[in-house]
């Protein structure tokens, strides 16, 4: 196969035969074997996935197992406390001396002597004990030379709460209106079961009754208060036109004070309702709790439970995971808000970015004239991909949050601008809608055929790009200046609407972070059309727009595709920028809704990224945040992948369509 | 540069002697005299210019187009002397000659083509019926859609077959269907391509074979209905039988249309053009009627170019 095998043949044949001498070749060259080259590449190759391989196992398997139900442990230890809880972690560490003189004294040389017999290494395990509200931890460590009794009690209960984390403890009874109606653990279970997901549902209708129907009413007052606060800034307090806003606040809100009252009291029967069913429970060290029912999200027996139980509970907390809001300061529950906003902001961002990168490269590839200028503009772009990510989001929270969004909320003095007086305005604008006009003007001239010709044409097309550019600095001048504008949300101020960090602007943010990737992947893709087919359009009489819309883009669409797909990609995983534009630990409302008009862009939104950030480094209580990190990691991983899979089949069907024979 | 050396590019592109010339060169003044005069391919060679020799009969034709001593440069680089052709209307025009000698740069010129090439330069001037085609005020897209022309190398666009051929429709703004169909059914079946591919008229013309896709280009260019066909080597990637059916068409488009073609094969020359122009290094040699280009060449290198016995 190689110049190896190949070399003793030639010196066989030395080629008097013929007549014709042959040039003696050396076949001993390194560089003519296969061998080193094939061992280089693929090495190098071998070490790259090893390390993408392993980082995604990593969050594959970790991820994965969070939400399978461990067992529960009772240990107790030699200094005579009691532990009930599930093991989440295991590892090895050397005690220090003072680990043993804390323990009783006729345990401690027992401790030590086995600690020795070990090399001084000693195993420990991370119990997660619950129980926050009574014991003010979450967490306990135990090593194995404090156990005195080690044990998986039968009725051991896992109790995933609403409020406090989640509780340990072996069931005592069921109460029902406060009357004791099951004592032995099998009759409290039976119960449990039995009356759990009835007020499941009257607790999830009760929320639902807050969320929307309350919240409807708070919009709509609002709604009310802010026409009457604008007609008070338009007209004045003693206008008329601030008396009917008023009365018609008035009106809305005595009708919302009915509604609410309706609302709160069907809430009230709900709740009332509910909290006819407790549970009581002692924990491992005795002391008693009782959990209303509509506190608990999930309870299981944790030893007791078959392999289907436990694939039925991996499956319920993977679908709360996904379909749910957040719990417990985001450490526990879902992260639905966080899913819908990743996607929605990638989504607003391609939207955005896709556009503006092919048309630029357009340019850049199709029109422009190859030059030092766009030598330039070249560098220049591939350089900003290069710029650190956090850069953008400070250049979007001044710009888009601080600059534009104020104006948009208060107009002009809301950006500490001092309007124009009107007369000094409009002759402003006259003087730009003229030189506006002109360029628009010399530009047509410019751009007709016969004025190419000249060196006078091309000069006017020159001249009247200066003039647009010239045009350009004061039309936002004029616009920034105007005397006619006071922002769309005055009445919402001080609070901000734009004005701060929101979907829209992050979208905005991350489309100019990734606008040199759709640009580059674009022009790579539009020179890969070859040249004869632009040719073959022109000939066909095709104007240059006609061959860059029928012929370039179509033939171009997979390599744009490919750009679009990056882009999405860093988009959605890009952290740091939005940080400063828009994303928040909590979002009380989504970015996109069943809410007229369905759209809200200037809401601030969670997002899987920040999430991650949040969890991990922000969190009170990080060992439990910690599975979640890797969950969440994960999904974030299969959203990327999703949306990545999605652009690769449609890109592939594009290809099919344009399918290249091999002749 | 291929055209350092002359002789053996000539060589390789000479045909091969499948078939007998139509007649073989016959010529005594010509050949009685061997080197006795310094050969004008030598001279050109040497950068001097040397006239064409342009025989009586074309200035009894009807040119279509006309082009007055046209000279292009690729940046410094000349490409085309001095050309002055007359393409006599309804006939069909052969241009031969080695290869790089500026038949594709000729042919690319009269549609301005070249136009698309920033560092192209032309001096002189063409004509369309009367029309000037290198003037300031002329509108190059409706100038090429009165032009059809071929690639050397076939060029189909990424789309289906039936919307390769009435692409020059299409861009025209037409959209009754049953006018497309038509035209492109006539269209095909002019280029020798319909019972091929008329069941999938809506796949890739991409997925075609080299040659089918060259009689694509083919149908797309008589789409539009042009004055003027141009065509570069149109036969060079089709198989004999494919060949014969574009030189049949030639035959039947003659008349109505004006063909301007480039071939390197001699016998196609021979068989298909009314006109045949010998160039050589961007200028033109020998332009006559195909007879006597062929059998009575008034220039000797004309005469060795033909028969293969080159310089
Ligand atoms: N785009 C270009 N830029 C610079 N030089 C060019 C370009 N196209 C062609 N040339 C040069 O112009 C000369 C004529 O080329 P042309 O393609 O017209 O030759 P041709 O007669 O068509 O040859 P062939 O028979 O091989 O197709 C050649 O020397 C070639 O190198
Ligand atoms: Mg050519």
């Amino acid at each position: 196969m190689n110049a190896s095998s190949l070399a003793p043949v030639t010196e066989n044949t030395p080629g008097g035969k013929s007549g014709r001498s042959r040039r003696p070749r050396k076949g001993n060259s390194v560089l003519a074997q296969g061998e080193p080259s094939i061992w280089g590449t693929g090495g190098a190759l071998v070490v790259a996935i090893t390390m993408i391989v392993g980082l995604l196992v990593l969050v594959l398997i970790q991820g994965a197992v969070t939400f399978w139900p461990m067992d529960l442990v009772r240990i107790r230890t030699v200094d005579g406390k009691v532990y009930l809880g599930e093991v989440t972690r295991e590892e090895t560490y050397r005690p220090e001396a003072e680990v043993f003189t804390s323990l009783p004294p006729r345990e401690r040389d027992r401790a030590r002597e086995a600690v020795q017999q070990a090399a001084g290494v000693a195993r420990r395990r991370l119990l997660r004990t619950g129980n926050y509200d009574l014991t003010g931890f979450h967490h306990q460590w135990v090593s194995d030379f404090q156990i005195a009794e080690e044990s998986k009690p039968e009725w051991g209960l896992v109790v995933e709460r609403l409020t406090w984390g989640n509780f340990y403890g072996t069931p005592t009874a069921f109460l029902l209106d406060g009357k004791e109606v099951a004592s032995d653990p099998d009759d409290i279970w039976a119960q449990f079961v039995n009356h759990h997901d009835a007020v499941a549902e009257r607790f999830s209708r009760s929320v639902d009754l807050n969320r929307h129907g309350i919240g409807a009413l708070s919009r709509k007052q609002n709604a009310a208060l802010l026409a009457r606060k604008q007609a008070e800034i338009s007209y004045g307090k003693s206008s008329s036109e601030y008396a009917v806003a008023d009365k018609q606040f008035a009106e809305v809100e005595s009708a919302c004070k009915e509604e609410d009252a309706r609302i709160k009291s069907e809430i009230n029967t709900l709740n009332k309702e509910n909290d006819r069913f407790q549970l009581r429970l002692v924990t491992a060290d005795g002391q008693e709790k009782i959990l209303p029912l509509a506190d608990i999200v999930r309870a299981y027996p944790a030893n007791r439970l078959s392999f289907g139980d436990e694939v039925g509970i991996y499956f319920s907390r993977w679908a709360e995971f996904l379909t749910q809001r957040p719990r417990q300061a985001n450490t526990e529950g879902g992260v639905l808000p966080a899913i819908w906003g990743t996607v929605a902001m990638t989504l607003l961002m391609s939207l955005v970015v896709v556009p503006f990168g092919v048309l630029a490269a357009l340019y850049l590839r199709e029109y422009a004239k190859s030059g030092p200028i766009i030598s330039v503009v070249r560098i220049a772009i591939n350089n900003l991909a290069g710029v650190p990510s956090i850069v953008f989001g400070v250049f979007g929270m001044g710009f888009f949050c601080y600059l534009v969004g104020k104006f948009i909320d208060g107009g002009p003095q809301h950006i500490q601008v001092a309007p124009m007086p009107p007369a000094w305005w409009w002759l402003a604008m006259l003087a730009v809608v003229l030189v506006g006009a002109a360029a628009f003007l010399v530009g047509l001239i410019g751009a007709r055929d016969r004025a190419k010709e000249s060196r006078f044409g091309r000069y006017l097309g020159r001249f009247a790009v200066a003039l647009w550019l010239l045009s350009l600095a004061p039309v936002v001048y004029v616009v920034v200046h105007t005397p006619y504008f006071s922002g769309f949300y005055e009445a919402n101020l001080p609070s901000p609407t734009f004005g701060t960090g929101g979907v829209l602007w992050a979208s905005l943010t991350l489309a100019l972070l990734t606008v040199p990737v759709v640009i580059v992947a674009t022009e790579e893709s539009l020179a890969a059309v070859p040249n004869s087919m632009r040719e073959g359009s022109y000939a066909c009489g095709a104007s240059k727009w006609q061959t860059i819309r029928r012929i370039v883009l179509p033939r171009a669409l997979p390599g744009i595709m490919t750009g679009m797909i990056l882009a999405m990609a860093r988009g959605a995983g890009e952290v740091a920028p939005i940080m400063l534009v828009g994303a928040v630990k909590l979002a009380p409302e989504l970015p996109v809704d069943g809410v007229f008009p369905y759209l809200h862009p200037s809401r601030s939104f969670m997002h899987l990224g920040f999430h991650i950030y949040d969890l991990g480094f922000q969190s009170l209580n990080s060992e439990a945040a910690r599975p979640m990190v890797y969950t969440t990691t994960l999904l974030l991983i299969g959203i990327v992948a999703l949306l990545n899979v999605m652009a690769v089949w449609l890109r592939s069907r594009l290809r099919r369509r344009y399918l290249v024979s091999q002749f | 540069m291929t055209v350092s050396h002359p002789a053996s590019a000539a060589l390789e592109s000479r045909p091969t002697p499948l078939l007998p010339m139509p007649q073989q060169p016959a010529n005594p003044r010509l050949l009685d005299h061997p080197g006795s005069e310094e050969s004008r391919l030598e001279k050109i060679a040497r950068g001097q210019s040397a006239p064409a020799h342009v025989h009586a009969e074309i200035a009894q034709t009807d040119p279509v187009l006309r082009i007055t001593s046209f000279s292009l440069w690729y940046g410094k680089k000349q490409a085309l002397f001095d050309v002055s052709l007359c393409i006599p209307r309804g006939k069909v025009t052969a241009l031969i000659g080695p290869s790089g000698c500026g038949k594709s740069t000729l042919l690319r010129s009269v549609n301005r083509l070249n136009d698309l090439i920033d560092t192209v330069r032309v001096r002189g001037e063409m004509q369309l019926n009367d029309d000037p085609i290198y003037r300031p005020s002329v509108d190059v897209i409706e100038l090429r859609k009165r032009m059809g022309m071929v690639f050397q190398k076939p060029n189909p666009f990424p789309m289906s077959i039936y919307e390769n051929v009435v692409y020059p429709l299409r861009i025209d703004g037409e959209r009754d269907r049953r006018a497309l169909h038509e035209v492109c059914e006539r269209s095909l079946r002019g280029a020798a391509l319909w019972d091929e591919v008329k069941d999938r008229l809506h796949e890739s013309g991409l997925a075609l074979s080299g040659g089918q896709q060259q009689r694509l280009c083919i149908a797309r260019a008589i789409a539009g209905d042009p004055e003027v066909l141009l065509l570069d080597e149109p036969c060079s990637a089709l198989d004999p039988i494919a060949t014969s059916k574009i030189e049949d068409l030639l035959q039947e488009l003659k008349g109505n249309y004006s063909v301007l073609i480039v071939t390197h094969n001699m016998q196609q020359a021979a068989r298909t053009s009314d006109f045949t122009a010998f160039m050589y290094l961007g200028h033109v040699i020998e332009y006559g009627p195909t007879g006597t280009m062929f059998t009575n060449p008034h220039l000797r290198e004309t005469n060795d170019y033909i028969t293969g016995r080159f310089g």
